[in-house]
């Protein structure tokens, strides 16, 4: 699973970081997302899912693992 | 299918004081987006199911812009404001952007958590004064409003003994039929009020944030005026209302106030549940069609009026089976309380912890909590935009 952020188009609501602590934070200065681990563990995809759901700015992105 | 249709914006509320209005719960059923009559005759779109309501909200094609011809207004009052200097929340991108990340960093999950032991101290401080040798008080006045009040206060660096006027003006402002008269004098007094403090920051600085704004450098006196009453209206208002009217929701649901005294830690799914069942921004979210937008079915047009009525969208039974009912233990994910897009609330991690730190200590601290006067007795503000209670008269 590979996870793209657009800090363009995030508006620091912080709902990902509440969906999925493990692999968003925001930054301290404006609150745009930080993205922690652009290739989380698969045991973290309903997290992601949610994050990616519950973001208001739709500037998260969810790219399936590249097949092998 | 045309009786179903709701006519007017606002409609009545039915039996239940909590539950959105029965002909919008109706029109979720019968014609999801459908048309309806303002204060002053004129048509507007109102969008009430829950994926509408969500898609529209984050779709760059509706516009915030209150200067755009063809906004709903959804009263006179909100018309006088609309046509004075906007706060962010009433800009599109690029300058809603530039002018929100200004504020972001301040309401971080992060940044508010480590606020949670000074709130926690002014929930106590009033608690005590509200409880000592008393068995009773009204819990709106000694506590739902004065708790975040305080907390805004103290970040925006806004001299608490002021309250009174502002909260006078921000009533005033929020009221769907104050005299026109009246609403001028409230924007205009908290207006030279914000624009006043702001000044005096430039020689007599803190740390907060209308200070920190000053010190960019970027922005007018009437620029940060401006977000300062956002925030001083935003920031207090919705948090009160929320905390009487889901206190008043525990003691009508005996099972479900049993089921959080058993399981403090439950708050915040608690917290979240209420924020979704009351859903108090009753006056939905407005926005204008900048192109052509298909939606449900219908065409909405550039230049016409929409409302995203966001409690009967929480209640959808699509999104939220039996979302009529009140269940702490359910599942809140993607309720729109707090609006969604990129206007969705900035000052939402603070409001949660508020709302959090203030049901834990009533409950915590009055294990005997109930009700002082009949439910029936209850006032409820349907004359504003954002809904809740005058009083809530409790003894314990």
């Amino acid at each position: 699973m590979l996870v793209h952020v657009d800090p363009d188009r995030c508006c620091g609501a912080g709902q990902c970081v509440l969906a999925a602590p493990e692999v968003f934070d925001q930054r301290e200065d404006d609150g745009t997302v930080l993205l922690l681990d652009a290739n989380p563990p698969a045991a973290l995809v309903r997290e992601v899912a949610d994050a990616v759901a519950a973001c208001p700015g739709g500037a998260i992105r969810l790219e399936e693992d590249p097949p092998r | 299918m045309a009786t179903a249709v709701p006519t007017t914006h606002p409609a009545p509320r039915g039996t239940c004081p909590f539950a959105p209005p029965p002909a919008y719960q109706q029109a979720r059923q019968d014609e999801p987006v459908s048309r309806v009559a303002l204060w002053d005759g004129s048509p507007s779109w109102l969008v009430t199911r829950h994926q509408d309501a969500r898609d529209l909200l984050a779709d760059p094609r509706l516009s915030a812009d209150a200067t755009r011809p063809g906004f709903p207004f959804l009263s006179a009052a909100a018309r006088h404001i609309g046509a004075g200097k906007a706060s962010f929340i009433r800009m599109d991108d690029p300058e809603h952007h530039r002018l929100r990340r200004m504020l972001t960093g301040d309401f971080t999950i992060r940044r508010t958590a480590a606020l949670r032991p000074a709130i926690q101290q002014v929930a106590d401080d009033l608690f005590t004064t509200m409880t000592t040798g008393r068995t009773g008080a009204d819990l709106v006045a000694e506590f739902a409003l004065p708790l975040p009040s305080l907390v805004i206060c103290l970040l925006l660096g806004v001299p608490y003994r002021d309250h009174e006027f502002f909260q006078r003006c921000s009533r005033t402002l929020l009221r769907r039929d104050s005299p026109i008269e009246q609403v001028v004098t409230a924007q205009q007094e908290l207006t030279d009020y914000l624009d006043a403090l702001t000044d005096r920051k430039r020689t007599e600085p803190d740390d907060a944030i209308l200070s920190r704004l000053v010190a960019r450098g970027e922005l007018t006196t009437e620029e940060i005026g401006a977000m300062g009453r956002l925030l001083l209206i935003a920031g207090h208002e919705t948090t009160a209302n929320m905390t009487a009217l889901s206190v008043l929701a525990l003691l009508q649901h005996p099972d479900q106030l049993a089921h959080l005294r058993a399981h403090p830690e439950a708050t915040p799914a608690a917290v979240e549940e209420l924020l979704r069942w009351l859903s108090i921004v009753q006056s939905g979210v407005t926005r204008v069609a900048v192109e052509d937008i298909e939606i449900g079915g219908v065409l909405i047009r550039a230049g016409e009026g929409v409302i995203c009525q966001l409690n009967t969208a929480n209640r959808d039974e699509d999104r939220y089976p039996d979302g009529d009912a009140l269940d702490l233990t359910r599942d809140t994910r993607r309720h729109l309380a707090f609006g969604f897009g990129v206007h969705q609330c900035l000052g939402q991690p603070l409001a949660r912890l508020e709302l959090e730190i203030a049901l834990d200590t009533v409950l915590r601290r009055l294990p005997g909590l109930r009700l002082a006067v009949p439910f029936e007795e209850i006032r409820f503000r349907h004359e504003m935009t954002v809904y809740g209670i005058d009083s809530l008269p409790v003894t314990w």
